[in-house]
């Protein structure tokens, strides 16, 4: 449905990708650790390796999380979404070629760890 | 001819009064209805006739001046003895006072929109009848602000944390939430706006804004925030009969306007409680005496109250707002989670968080049996065990946002059974992405797209540069929030430093 207005009514996109200064926003979300509030905003580049995200951008957030050492991102036992999608990502192209573009959501999920008191926090 | 020949004539009685104080309209000739009140219709909504308007109360300007000038002069006469009697030493404890800072920048300001909004349709219905009931109720809400801002402003002199309330109302993020609430209902039409804040807000919700803050006041000891809110409960309780009356009045006057007006409070409704999450906090966490929790408090208000006026409404063919169902799911997490996120990001809030005590944890199980010490005891040890190595907890990244209610996306799945899993929404409008908490917020969001994609987002804004910088510091210094004085955990503030040497525990 569109809104309902008295005269013109202009789209002002606020948040479009042109306002970021080259960086395109990206969410990142741990399932089932809710210690850690919600998923996070980060401005990276689009060029930006999947790897350097795992490695260089999600400890500043996750290492507030006593189960995030134990995450081994290697042996295939982290399960990978893209915006609602399971997606396996290719840790040495870049965001946008693992098709992570503005405002895309990435959660991963550690089936394995189970979060404070095993239940998930 | 004596004086005294002519008779003095009778007074009116009550109802004439009432007629020529108020019936003050009249059809313009000049100039066509619709382009002097160009408003009205565009929404949809019909009306038949504006004379089928009653006001219960049959309030006139001069009882009116007269009611808060009485008022008034108890009120002022109260916060003078507060002043002299140093009254700020004589609460619980120094926490209590961040329940209060929330209050002034989070809740105060919206006392000034709602009386500027209610001023704007006072100005757009072409019926005079509700125009002058919404004329009072702008006065009202201008009065309400000015009353918390003066008993406020005591608290002021000795703690940190209040001096820019209105600076902050406009720029610290967690304010967008609030903010926003309103601006949303002030860019409405003017029906909207009478549903969302006359009906919604001060009908369906009020009692679960101000009485817990006035409630926890008393238990507190904080006499002069129970007396503003005394002063206002009466002006609350008109307000209240008005939204009815309002709602009563759309309704009666044609079928076309009922699911105009379901669609309404099944938004302002939703829209209200996301709001209220800084009150669920407030009861639970901040309120050293708690004199109920939000649990409590929604079971009460809502579940019984409120349910009951839907009832009486279903002659009309409305039904409970669809979010009701949600909420009742997510009253044993609410308040737990929120805290939870001021806990972690309070170096950017102009208010003290801290860990709750043993007493309060374990009132917290009391109150809460099937979740706090499965879920949230487990935090709140872990984040201890951290304090007493010295590594008190903040984050330092920027959580994700939900586009319509503004809120950090920390709503879990609870209605689905997982509660510990963030719930995410998401949609495309123009070939952007679009994040939601939840199936509501996205339904909002979906109705009106071309609204929503304007939310000035703290997050996204600070990103853009749009916010002093993209440092801490920078951005505090745009906030005008001090660091180490108005933020940060209450252990180790000057409030907490003040407050010992006035019990002389220093």
């Amino acid at each position: 449905m569109a809104i309902i207005t008295v005269g013109e009514y202009p789209l002002n996109m606020m948040d479009s990708v042109d306002k970021f200064h080259g960086n395109q926003l990206v969410y990142v979300g741990w399932d089932n650790h809710r210690l850690i509030n919600s998923a996070m905003t980060f401005p990276l580049p689009p060029e930006m390796p999947f790897g350097a995200l795992v490695s260089e951008v999600m400890p500043s957030c996750y290492k507030d999380h006593p189960d995030f050492e134990k995450v081994n991102f290697e042996d295939g036992s982290v399960l990978w979404s893209l915006n609602g999608e399971s997606f396996t990502p290719d840790f040495s192209k870049s965001l946008i070629e693992n098709g992570v573009d503005h405002k895309s959501l990435i959660r991963f999920d550690t089936p394995n760890l189970k979060g404070l008191n095993g239940v998930g926090m | 001819m004596t004086m005294n020949t002519q008779k003095r004539k009778k007074r009116l009685n009550m109802k004439d009064k009432y007629k020529h104080m108020t019936r003050l309209g009249w059809d313009t000739t000049y100039q066509d209805m619709d382009d002097v009140f160009p408003k009205d219709k565009f929404e949809g909504i019909v009306i038949h006739d504006w004379e089928g308007w009653e006001d219960p109360f049959r309030m006139t300007m001069d009882s009116y001046w007269k009611y808060q000038g009485e008022k008034d002069k108890k009120l002022y006469a109260i916060i003078d003895a507060f002043a002299q009697n140093n009254g700020q030493k004589n609460i619980t404890d120094a926490r209590y006072v961040s329940a209060l800072k929330l209050f002034l920048t989070g809740v105060s300001p919206l006392e000034y929109q709602a009386h500027r909004g209610f001023a704007d349709i006072a100005r757009n219905f072409r019926g005079d009848g509700p125009r002058v009931a919404c004329q009072m109720q702008a006065i009202d809400e201008l009065r309400h602000v000015q009353t918390q801002v003066h008993t406020l402003s005591h608290y002021n002199k000795y703690f940190n944390g209040f001096s820019e309330f209105a600076h902050w109302h406009d720029r610290v993020w967690y304010l967008s939430v609030p903010k926003s609430f309103f601006d949303d209902a002030r860019t409405a039409g003017p029906f909207e706006f009478m549903i969302a804040i006359g009906f919604s807000f001060e009908y369906v919700l009020t009692n679960l804004l101000f009485v817990p803050f006035m409630s926890g006041a008393a238990f507190n000891g904080d006499m002069a925030t129970v007396t503003f809110g005394f002063s206002a409960q009466s002006d609350e309780a008109r307000h209240m009969t008005l939204g009815l009356q309002a709602i009563k009045f759309l309704l009666e006057q044609d079928p076309a306007n009922v699911p105009i007006v379901q669609g309404w409070i099944d938004k302002w409704t939703w829209r209200g409680y996301k709001v209220l999450g800084l009150v669920s906090m407030m009861m639970d966490y901040m309120l050293p005496e708690s004199p109920q929790s939000w649990k409590e408090a929604w079971e009460l208000y809502f579940e019984e109250n409120t349910i009951a006026l839907f009832k009486d409404l279903e002659r009309y063919g409305i039904t409970v707002p669809d979010c009701a169902a949600t909420v009742s799911a997510e009253k044993d997490h609410l308040s737990h989670q929120i805290w939870m996120t001021f806990y972690t990001h309070a170096a950017a809030a102009p208010f003290h968080t801290w860990l709750p005590d043993e007493k309060k944890m374990d009132w917290l199980s009391e109150k809460y049996p099937d979740t706090f010490d499965k879920y949230y005891r487990p935090v709140y040890e872990h984040w201890g065990k951290l304090e007493k190595e010295g590594k008190r907890y903040y984050s330092e990244m920027l959580p994700q946002l939900c586009q319509t209610c503004q809120i950090p996306m920390l709503y879990t799945e609870v209605e689905a059974g997982k509660p510990t899993q963030i719930a995410h929404r998401q949609t495309k409008f123009n070939s952007e992405r679009f994040h939601f908490c939840s199936d509501h917020c996205k339904d909002i969001f979906e109705n009106e797209p071309e609204k929503y994609v304007q939310s000035w987002l703290p997050v996204h804004q600070i990103f853009q540069g749009n916010c002093g910088g993209s440092t801490l510091p920078e951005v505090l210094k745009w906030y005008k929030v001090e660091f180490g004085q108005d933020n940060l955990d209450y252990v180790g503030s000057p409030d907490q430093k003040m407050w010992k040497e006035w019990k002389g525990e220093e």
